[in-house]
């Protein structure tokens, strides 16, 4: 290649942009409204993954808060052994990376105070690591201890509605009331946003309530999150003996398997609408395509006048295609920051973390870039392969 | 025989609803470096079919045209069009300027393809448009123009190349008469100095500005002679 070719190719990507923008910018108005496809769109896919992207990211600090470092186990049980006795938690809690051991025991029952009756009050049986791991629920009083659990004390803890209906103006501490026919003494006040049980008494007696000597649900507390799977693999030795190596006895759940398939859930959800969203994205594509086959038409006298005055077929097809893919892209970054935007205010209505994904905004430009080159490959052809002699002709 | 431009039994033939039509017909041509050659005929007498061919816009049917060494007739359509950025000036009956242009940038735009650096651009439209006498409208959009400086920037346009050879096609078609004479002055002085300038017309008066003209009726070329020999003719 000689100089004058490598001296042309490289300046003329640049001069082929300048003249394309120069052609952007003279119809500005025309150019505006055939961005708005691409606009739309990609504002669309932004706003839609961001905002998707932000309750993702809300959701998976929740279930952080809530089960990082736990696992909790359904036991479904045998023939032989429906649920897990006091020793057998007691050796499960004895197992590596385990901190402690907390059943839950859940009734519904009747309470009974002064002559007023309430049915239908949940209860939950719980014991201290509960209280341990809940931190700040107890609004005043104490919480269940060890020896309560071991004497199936008759102590409970109340919860915002019972104070309301049962207590109004009185200080419940030291206050007996009736569950189930049985006499409780309050010893604490739960937090005004607890809302998974009206009461909570130790699970013990919980256990007795319901007449049984069974635990078959309970959450098992580690001492690091990291040690999960070798924790999960100790358990689940453990569990498998006490069940004789019977199937499907039991069921280890962690919440991070929870908040991996709800992030798969919202992944697919976003893609889908991401997917919806695109169709914009051509729509405006076809837009660009119309306007560049016009203006090849309108630019016949041009592109004659340029071959006439040296200008090769490449030439005229990169400076349309270029003015294709500006076109674009320029929809495209008013698309992002738009949808950027929208998001933002919809975090903001939701009240959820604004997360700001850079995926997305790839995926807008690229796509942008795309739609560009694509729907402005066939009108650039058509230009460069106009014959000087017919386009010069047209003047 | 010339290597400069040199055109030899050259045909030209188009097929129009199965009927065969010959534009042109065994044209011979030669024009000497620094000649002012006119091209004389009627519509539809080739004379545009033969200044496409000149201009390498298109190649003949048959025939052998040599423009500056290099065979026109064998040339793809890369080959071509380098040929018309170095070795050919255009200039047309209508300026055809872009109109979103200022004077100087339309002067621009063949450097643009021959891979000129922006900087030498400049420097070359301003010289051009100076030989011109257009110093004062470099930066005059073609709307701000007369027909005749429009016709100016074109002529800066073509010789900004430096080219072989300007084509100029009915290059006062559309001009008034005053101004028709004031870019014959300019051609005259162009070609005084050196230039050597084909020019295609219908209309003797300005053919005879050239120094020797060619005729050109149903597709064959013959001789006209010398213009001023022409001029004394008619008026005998």
């Amino acid at each position: 290649m000689n100089r004058h070719a490598w001296v042309t190719g490289l300046l003329m990507p640049f001069e082929c942009a300048r003249m394309a923008l120069s052609d952007i910018l003279k119809n500005r108005m025309r150019s505006f409204l055939t961005i708005l496809g691409i606009m739309i769109g990609v504002t669309a896919v932004i706003a839609l993954i961001t905002t998707i992207s932000g309750v993702s990211s809300s959701i998976s600090d929740s279930f952080a808060g809530m089960g990082a470092g736990q696992l909790t186990v359904t036991i479904s049980g045998s023939d032989l052994k429906s649920g897990l006795t006091d020793e057998n938690l007691e050796t499960l809690e004895a197992l590596g990376h385990v901190d402690g051991i907390a059943p839950t025991v859940s009734l519904s029952t009747h309470l009974v105070r002064g002559g007023e009756r309430e049915t239908g009050i949940s209860v939950s049986g719980r014991n201290e690591y509960w209280f341990a791991a809940e931190t700040d629920i107890v609004r005043r009083g104490r919480a269940i201890n060890r020896l309560d659990i071991q004497r199936k004390s008759r102590v409970c803890l109340i919860g915002q509605d019972v104070l309301d209906e049962f207590f109004y103006g009185v200080n419940p501490l030291g206050e007996t009331i009736w569950l189930g026919g049985l006499e409780f003494t309050v010893v604490g006040l739960l937090d005004a946003d607890f809302e998974d049980a009206d009461v909570i008494i130790p699970y013990s007696t919980a256990l007795k309530m319901n007449s049984e000597s069974v635990v078959t649900r309970f959450t098992v507390y580690l001492d690091d999150a990291a040690n999960s799977e070798s924790a999960q693999t100790l358990l689940s030795a453990a569990l498998d003996e006490m069940f004789s190596y019977e199937d499907d006895c039991y069921e280890i759940t962690e919440m991070k398997a929870l908040e991996s398939t709800m992030d798969e859930l919202l992944g697919m959800m976003s893609a889908l609408l991401a997917g919806i969203a695109s169709i914009a994205l051509v729509v405006g594509g076809i837009g660009i395509m119309n306007m560049m086959l016009t203006s090849v038409t309108e630019r016949t006298r041009e592109i004659g006048l340029k071959k006439a005055l040296g200008a090769q077929s490449w030439h005229i097809q990169l400076q349309f295609l270029l003015e294709s893919f500006l076109l674009s892209m320029l929809g495209g970054l008013m698309g992002v920051a738009l949808g950027l935007l929208l998001s933002l205010a919809m975090c903001d209505y939701m009240s959820i973390r604004f997360h700001l994904s850079y995926g997305a905004i790839a995926l807008g430009t690229s796509f942008s870039a795309a739609v560009g080159i694509l729907f402005g490959w066939a009108p650039a052809r058509k230009a460069s392969r106009l014959n000087p002699i017919d386009a010069l002709r047209s003047m | 025989m010339s290597d400069f431009f040199q055109m030899s039994h050259i045909y030209k033939r188009y097929q129009t609803g199965g009927e065969a039509l010959t534009v042109l017909k065994d044209v011979n041509l030669t024009v000497e470096p620094g000649e002012y050659l006119s091209v004389l005929g009627p519509s539809g007498s080739g004379k545009s079919t033969l200044m496409n061919i000149a201009g390498c816009l298109d190649t003949p049917t048959e025939g052998e045209y040599i423009l500056n060494g290099a065979h026109v007739d064998e040339m793809d359509a890369h080959a071509l069009a380098l040929a018309r950025s170095r070795e050919i000036g255009f200039i047309f009956q209508s300026s055809q300027l872009l109109s979103r242009l200022d004077a100087q940038k339309n002067v621009e735009l063949p450097l643009i393809y021959a891979g000129a650096r922006p900087s030498e651009r400049a420097r070359r439209a301003r010289e051009m448009l100076d030989r011109v006498g257009l110093s004062d409208r470099m930066h005059h959009f073609p709307s701000q123009l007369s027909g005749g400086q429009q016709q100016r920037v074109a002529i800066a346009r073509a010789l900004v190349t430096d080219p072989r050879i300007l084509l100029a096609d009915e290059p006062t078609g559309a001009l008034d008469q005053a101004t028709g004479r004031q870019v014959m002055a300019l051609f005259r002085a162009l070609n005084d100095e050196g230039r050597t300038i084909l020019m295609i017309t219908h209309d003797l008066s300005i053919a005879r500005c050239a120094r020797r003209v060619v005729h050109i009726v149903d597709g064959v070329l013959t001789e006209g002679g010398d213009a001023r020999n022409m001029q004394s003719e008619a008026a005998s």
